[in-house]
């Protein structure tokens, strides 16, 4: 059952590239020359936005799954929290994949620039490059030779990133702050609800002394 | 009445050519698409001048030629007009096109003050028939890195400020656009501190580059391009040229300017196309809509000519 789910899971996440993708190779995709007439008069602002788009929406629906688990009595979620995490570096690598190469074609000195002087792209790739250790270390094996203790704290990372993602958006555009603060406001949703979490387990934990680690770690 | 409105029910050959062209507009640009069009039965001197082909429904008469076009290559006109910074509108750019549509751009006036030895109010009618309308096919070059190459319509701003008669203390000349959130949506939040204000130095506003343009691509301007007066200033960053211009001042001081309030540390009052200034972020390269690969950017967007006007002058510090 968990594995059918699983896979849907995983064909429903491969939507928003697929709709990229037809919309840039458009009804005849052998036609180099229609190549982008599909996204519209700047093909390369429409992937660049869209994938940015998606990576900070894939990071805030794993960031959601702790919480959705608790609210809606459903700890099974928690199969595919390390997906949907995957799928935000996955789109994460695109996003930054199309700067590299429909933006910038590769121009090295400039992208240095960029990262260097920019701050927010500074920021952003900072967001995309915290996300490196956590999609290779996302296996069991890692979790294993980690420890889960150790493993969890370098998962931690994950809040950082999506911060980091946010604040890059937000210094990108140039006056219009209402779509980073949407997704601002769901992801100090999503944080605040884990510090009031730690605040009532600490606060269990001196009263009555029990053992905290088991609730932590279904925690994050 | 410069503007001659076609009603004829019946489709002119210029109209199904326009809409051909927007049907196959990259395949026009990579030239395979000849075919296409020379199968409408134009002769070869459309080919050879395609902002008289892709027009919109009405069509400006006696428009004139001018030295001062680029001769690259056009970019279409669906992409020009709906792919639009028009914040008055909304923040999105396929917006405007949808929320210009019914925008009044008659009557209306543009109110002349500051440093003139009389205010004066203009209608915009009287204001077009000033000068001959010349085609002024200019590159453009948006901050945000992108470039469109457009055939605009208008004459030189010093057409109109000749006219005005500004003082001899008149240093700057400050542009207003409309306020107007009833028909404007993106008036009515607070993105930008309205109404939009523009300026430029004299000298600059007198430059002969300097267009005040009521038309595009043969016809009128486009609601969402800025009808029914905007500026032209191809040397400088598209926010320099306001668009749907009511109030034109003289002034002794270096207006105010929306973007420069809005942040002054990435617009400032020149803001010149320079690959070498990088305020709000790399500006050496540009995307051309419709070519894959970035084209370096050019020093003053190419119009070397202007280069004079700040001849001792640190255009790091003065961007």
């Amino acid at each position: 059952m968990i594995r059918t789910i699983k896979v849907v899971v995983f064909m429903v996440c491969l939507v928003p590239l697929g709709l990229l993708a037809w919309r840039f190779f458009g009804a005849h995709p052998t036609d180099m020359t229609n190549w982008g007439v599909g996204l519209g008069a700047n093909p390369v602002e429409a992937l660049e936005h869209g994938t940015g788009d998606w990576t900070l929406r894939f990071l805030l629906i794993t960031l959601a799954i702790t919480p959705l688990r608790k609210l809606l009595r459903l700890p099974s979620l928690i199969k595919f929290r390390r997906m949907l995490g995957l799928f935000a570096f996955f789109y994460g690598c695109l996003h930054f994949t199309t700067y590299l190469w429909v933006d910038k074609f590769f121009n090295v000195h400039e992208i240095l620039a960029d990262i260097v002087k920019r701050k927010y792209i500074t920021v952003g790739f900072t967001a995309f490059v915290l996300l490196v250790p956590l999609a290779v270390t996302s296996t069991a094996g890692w979790i294993r030779r980690l420890g889960g203790k150790r493993w969890q704290a370098l998962h931690r990372l994950i809040y950082v990133s999506a911060i980091a993602g946010v604040i890059h958006y937000l210094w990108l555009v140039k006056a219009d702050i209402h779509k980073p603060l949407e997704y601002g406001a769901i992801l100090a949703a999503l944080l605040a609800y884990r510090v009031v979490m730690w605040q009532r387990q600490s606060s269990a934990a001196r009263s009555a002394a029990v053992p905290t680690l088991p609730r932590k770690i279904a925690l994050q | 009445m410069l503007i001659k409105s076609s009603h004829s029910d019946d489709a002119r050959s210029s109209e199904i050519t326009a809409r051909d062209m927007y049907l196959n507009r990259r395949k026009f640009l990579a030239g395979v698409g000849l075919s296409a069009v020379a199968a409408t039965g134009l002769g070869a001197k459309e080919l050879l001048s395609p902002s008289n082909m892709a027009h919109a429904a009405d069509q400006i008469a006696g428009l004139q030629k001018s030295p001062l076009s680029t001769t690259e290559n056009i970019t279409p006109m669906n992409d020009v007009t709906h792919y639009n910074n028009y914040y008055e509108f909304s923040t999105e750019k396929e917006e405007p096109a949808k929320l210009a549509k019914n925008f009044k751009t008659r009557p209306w006036t543009v109110a002349i003050d500051g440093a003139v030895p009389k205010k004066l109010k203009w209608d915009i009618d009287t204001l077009l028939k000033f000068a001959p309308p010349e085609e002024r096919i200019y590159r453009h070059r948006c901050v945000e890195g992108w470039s469109i190459v457009v055939p605009w319509i208008g004459f030189s701003l010093s057409e109109v400020i000749k006219r005005a008669q500004p003082l001899g203390k008149a240093k700057f000349v400050e542009f207003t656009s409309i306020h107007d959130p009833g028909q404007m949506p993106g008036q009515r939040q607070q993105i930008l501190d309205w109404p939009y204000t523009e300026g430029l130095r004299m000298d600059e506003a007198m430059h002969p580059l300097t267009l005040l343009c009521f038309g595009m691509y043969g016809g009128s301007l486009a609601n969402q391009d800025g009808a029914p007066l905007r500026l032209i200033v191809p040397w400088k960053y598209g926010f320099k040229s306001a668009k749907a211009i009511v109030k034109i001042s003289f002034t002794d001081k270096q207006p105010n300017t929306t973007w420069n309030e809005a942040n002054p540390h990435d617009f400032g009052f020149y803001s010149n196309v320079n690959p070498n200034v990088d305020r709000y972020h790399s500006q050496a390269h540009e995307h051309r809509l419709g070519e894959f690969r970035p084209r370096p950017t050019l020093m003053f967007n190419g119009y070397d000519q202007v280069a004079g006007l700040y001849s001792g002058m640190d255009l790091a510090k003065n961007y």
